[in-house]
């Protein structure tokens, strides 16, 4: 039987040494009426050879990016070092449990503190966690803390937010006595104005937001420490390559999604969310959080900390219920981050922002102009043409020639239509941008093309 | 094992080091139209370190790691088993790792395929039918779940239920997700068999019950025999039960909860569906419910329509609890298990898992106690005797010193209802002489606790830290590199 090492002779010497006649024997507790007579109605088993064949065979239903990719909302194409896909395939890494006993598991557990360290710079915070499950569950946490926090109930959300983290952070919060309120979008960002008063418990804003605009989080963060609320800014970290980190913009919390810190598309998942804050609030962060202590010899050791906030002691009086979150996920995050070091971030969001500002001249030229020009973008532009119908056609050619891409927001946004966002990355070559600006003057200015 | 200090790589850094370039950057271009106040002054302070350091410092804490690849990892309630290495050969195909979330339905039929054919399977492995692959942990299910149980009892009229009932053995994920959901628990003892005592039960049972949380195999590693009776006391008072799966290992392919009167449960397929931990994840929580309770499960799910499988949102879903679709990546790897084993394997996990456990119950029951020993499921509790407390040895002298001769310990303090409780869970894949070598150094430590031996203080002495000062992390946080 596949991965089941014992023979039939060492079962028989075990059975004998438990003092039972058969297997069966091992489950008399189990109420007979409710015991399977027969097998499951599963497949039957396959040979590792077979199962690869079959796993091909599936796979091959899909058809994977091939390279040209301008799919962004909260997913983008990025590369990353093979040095990641080496060091976090090590078994050691990938088959080790939580690091609950410190003394073996200091691999792990340095690796935590180093990703922590990391991505409170990136946010510019001075304390992170351990990780989240992702970034639109991040936010949702963020929401619950900010609540417990300030012992407030109303968490206003911009509508610019991605669209699945604000449903997220619903369904987070519709069970409980909480108030969630959208921010309107005036001309592609958010305009908090009126909404934010004493009852506020967080203001919550993604930077840059779901249309690509760069929000004035400054103003946010100003807004709510007025009223004593807590701000919340959702971050697309390699934007802060170039871009000023939300804490040093004076953001309470900021979390995000991890996937653009080398880690695959994956069809959306594992990545991981992070959540950084700062120092005072230590206390109510949910998850796990690993510190530096001493070991008995003097010796620098590091440990999981703070776990009285956690559900395993403090059960239903837990920051959270977060125990397994995403630690392999975010040691890739780890070690690319470390692999790209502040030059080869900063060189990562330069050259995404080089080929968004090229495509939105070569788009120019087709005709199709910016949603908001008024605004500032990173790596993501919304656009706007006459209508839906040309969105799906230009989305039709562009699969025809095997470019994904074109974001339609009226999938998400009732008064949107003839909207869509096309993003960049590094990845995004200028022959590539060609190819775009070729099938968009095809598909909006034939005559000419 | 790794013994030297590895430096923090901020301490490696050096100015100037480069590894990972990308070509044709130009800062001044990339940020001439943008305005002061939204641009950084320089770039992130990472640290600077070439390709050959970076592979030598991640490697080196590698080796400062136990891991199931390299020592047995009998740790109660986690299942850590052997995780199989095709498995990462499949996740690693581009053709899954290489697709966007937001790519047309027709692009990705291959993922959807086998994210509907894994939860067709995983509802037929359960007995029950409605399945959502979303869940990211297996604390994530139960919230998902508590949130589906919110949504039927408000259909039903019966917001009032507020009341969870929770064992005293459950997991403490179990009373923090009630929380979260905004219910109220119920703690209910066990009785002197270690099973939930339906007696205090049906104390707590009335028009307030929303539901039941139970875990079975309990924490205990015993089967809750009453279980019929439970969901049948539980259903009459007007609430459901929810079964807490991490410990579905034991029973896979022998009973089905929807057979025994579950509504819903999770599964943790990073436990009993053998996808890697990974130190503390991805993992992921799929619940199952049954049909009833099918229309509020969370967005999307896959159905099959007449073009092939498409993404649908249920009738009156939840809504989202999570971005996108769910840990697709571990949902690959635990499709590949359940096909590699089969109808037939999946039910020989449960018939080793529990040979294993039981094989370990009956060789060291005479050196430790085992305050229920009869025959258990996949895990059992043992603690230290009189004799060892009376020699001022604890557990967690147990767990050093096991850790000193290359085990990782078992779960150690939990369950709550046995004092200084050891948890021990061999898993399916270990082999007898595994076991026995295991056995064999439970029986060493026995006698070195009996004993009342000093240098079980001292363990482990042959790491790269002795113990840790755990307090001092919490008295004096350094829990970033900057902070400091």
């Amino acid at each position: 039987m596949p991965y089941i090492q014992n023979s039939d002779a060492d079962r028989s010497e075990m059975l004998a040494a438990v003092g039972v006649k058969s297997i069966a024997d091992l489950f008399t507790s189990i109420p007979e009426e409710v015991r399977l007579n027969e097998s499951l109605n599963l497949s039957a088993g396959l040979s590792e050879d077979q199962l690869m064949r079959h796993m091909q065979e599936l796979s091959s239903g899909n058809q994977a990016s091939a390279g040209v990719n301008f799919l962004g909302g909260g997913i983008y194409d990025h590369s990353w070092p093979t040095t990641v896909d080496h060091l976090m395939s090590r078994s050691e890494f990938l088959t080790a449990y939580t690091p609950y006993q410190p003394e073996c598991s200091q691999g792990t557990l340095q690796a935590i503190y180093e990703f922590q360290s990391m991505i409170a710079e990136l946010c510019g915070c001075e304390i992170a966690n351990a990780s989240m499950y992702d970034g639109a569950s991040a936010a949702a946490e963020a929401a619950m803390m900010a609540m417990s926090q300030t012992r407030r109930k109303k968490v206003i959300v911009s509508a610019a937010m991605h669209p699945e983290t604000r449903e997220t952070i619903h369904t987070y919060l519709k069970h409980i006595d909480a108030e969630m309120v959208e921010a309107p979008i005036v001309d592609g960002v958010t305009d908090f104005s009126g909404l934010i008063d004493d009852k506020t418990a967080a203001v919550m804003v993604q930077q840059p937001n779901f249309f690509g605009n760069i929000e004035d989080i400054a103003a946010v963060a100003e807004a709510a420490k007025e009223v004593k609320a807590l701000s919340v800014a959702s971050l697309y970290p390699v934007a802060t390559g170039i871009l000023a980190s939300p804490g040093k913009q004076g953001i309470d919390i900021v979390v995000g999604d991890g996937q653009s810190l080398g880690v695959p598309m994956a069809f959306g998942g594992p990545s991981f969310g992070f959540f950084a804050a700062q120092q005072k609030s230590v206390r109510k962060l949910p998850g796990r959080l690993v510190g530096i202590s001493n070991d008995t010899e003097g010796r620098r050791a590091f440990t999981l900390t703070f776990q009285t906030r956690e559900q395993h002691i403090r059960r239903e009086k837990a920051t959270s219920n977060i125990c397994t979150n995403n630690a392999l996920i975010a040691l890739r995050g780890c070690i690319h981050m470390a692999a790209l070091g502040p030059q080869g971030l900063e060189e990562v969001a330069c050259v995404s922002r080089q080929r968004a500002l090229e495509m939105v001249e070569l788009l120019d030229l087709a005709g199709i102009r910016r949603a908001f020009p008024d605004q500032h973008f990173f790596n993501e532009v919304c656009f706007q043409v006459d209508n839906d119908e040309m969105v799906a056609l230009f989305k039709q050619n562009l699969r025809a020639q095997g470019v994904q891409g074109v974001l339609a927001m009226s999938a998400w946004y009732d008064d949107m239509d003839g909207c869509f966002t096309l993003a960049c990355t590094e990845r995004t070559m200028p022959e590539d941008l060609i190819a775009l600006s070729t099938i968009a003057r095809q598909t909006f200015i034939p005559e000419v093309a | 094992m790794y013994l030297a200090p590895v430096q923090l790589l901020f301490e490696e850094s050096r100015p100037g080091r480069r590894n990972w370039q990308t070509p044709g950057a130009d800062r001044g271009v990339a940020t001439a139209d943008l305005p002061a106040h939204m641009v950084r002054e320089k770039a992130p302070a990472l640290p600077e370190l070439g390709e050959l350091d970076l592979i030598r410092h991640f490697t080196r804490l590698s080796q400062k790691n136990y891991a199931i690849s390299t020592n047995f990892y009998p740790l109660g309630s986690c299942t850590m088993k052997y995780n199989p290495v095709v498995n990462e050969r499949i996740a690693a195909d581009p053709q899954w790792y290489n697709l966007h979330p937001y790519q047309d339905d027709d692009t990705v039929q291959g993922a959807l395929e086998l994210m509907h054919n894994l939860a067709a399977d995983l509802g037929e492995a359960t007995g029950l039918p409605g399945v959502t692959l979303h869940p990211a942990a297996g604390a994530h299910g139960e919230l998902t779940a508590l949130m589906v149980l919110r949504a039927w009892l408000d259909d039903q009229g019966q917001n009032q239920r507020r009341k969870i009932l929770i064992p005293d053995s459950a997991h403490g994920t179990n009373p923090a997700s009630c929380t979260l959901a905004g219910f109220d628990v119920v703690t209910v003892k066990s009785n002197d068999r270690g099973l939930c005592a339906v007696s205090d039960l049906v104390e707590h049972l009335g028009d307030d019950t929303a539901g039941m949380m139970i875990t079975n195999p309990s924490t205990l590693g015993l089967f809750e025999e009453d279980v019929v009776k439970i969901c049948g006391l539980v259903h009459e008072a007007g609430g459901k039960v929810y079964m807490d799966g991490a410990n579905f290992n034991a029973i896979m392919g022998i009973t089905r909860p929807g057979d025994f009167g579950i509504d819903m449960m999770h599964l943790n397929l990073h436990k009993t569906f053998s996808t890697p931990h990974g130190g503390g994840g991805p993992g992921s929580g799929p619940i199952c419910v049954t049909e009833e309770l099918t229309k509020y499960l969370p967005t999307p799910s896959v159905i099959q329509g007449e073009n092939g499988f498409e993404l649908s949102t249920p009738e009156s879903s939840i809504g989202r609890v999570r971005g996108f679709h769910g840990n697709f990546l571990v949902l690959v790897r635990a499709y590949a298990y359940m096909k590699r084993l089969g109808a037939e394997g999946i039910k020989r996990v449960a018939e080793n898992a529990v040979l294993n456990a039981n094989y370990i119950r009956v060789k060291v029951s005479d050196h430790w106690r085992v305050p229920f020993d009869r025959i258990c499921m996949h895990e059992f509790v043992a603690r230290p005797t009189k004799e060892m407390r009376e020699a001022g040895i604890h557990t967690i002298d147990i767990a050093k010193r096991l850790i000193e001769l290359g085990y990782h310990p078992p779960t150690v303090y939990f369950p709550l209802v046995v004092a200084e409780a050891i948890m021990i869970e061999p898993t399916e894949t270990e082999s007898k002489e595994t076991l026995d070598a295991f056995i064999e150094a439970l029986i060493q430590v026995a006698k070195e606790a009996a004993a009342g031996e000093d240098f079980l203080h001292q363990a482990p002495r042959n790491m790269p830290v002795s113990r840790v000062d755990e307090a001092k992390a919490v008295k004096d946080p350094q829990l970033c590199f900057r902070c400091q």
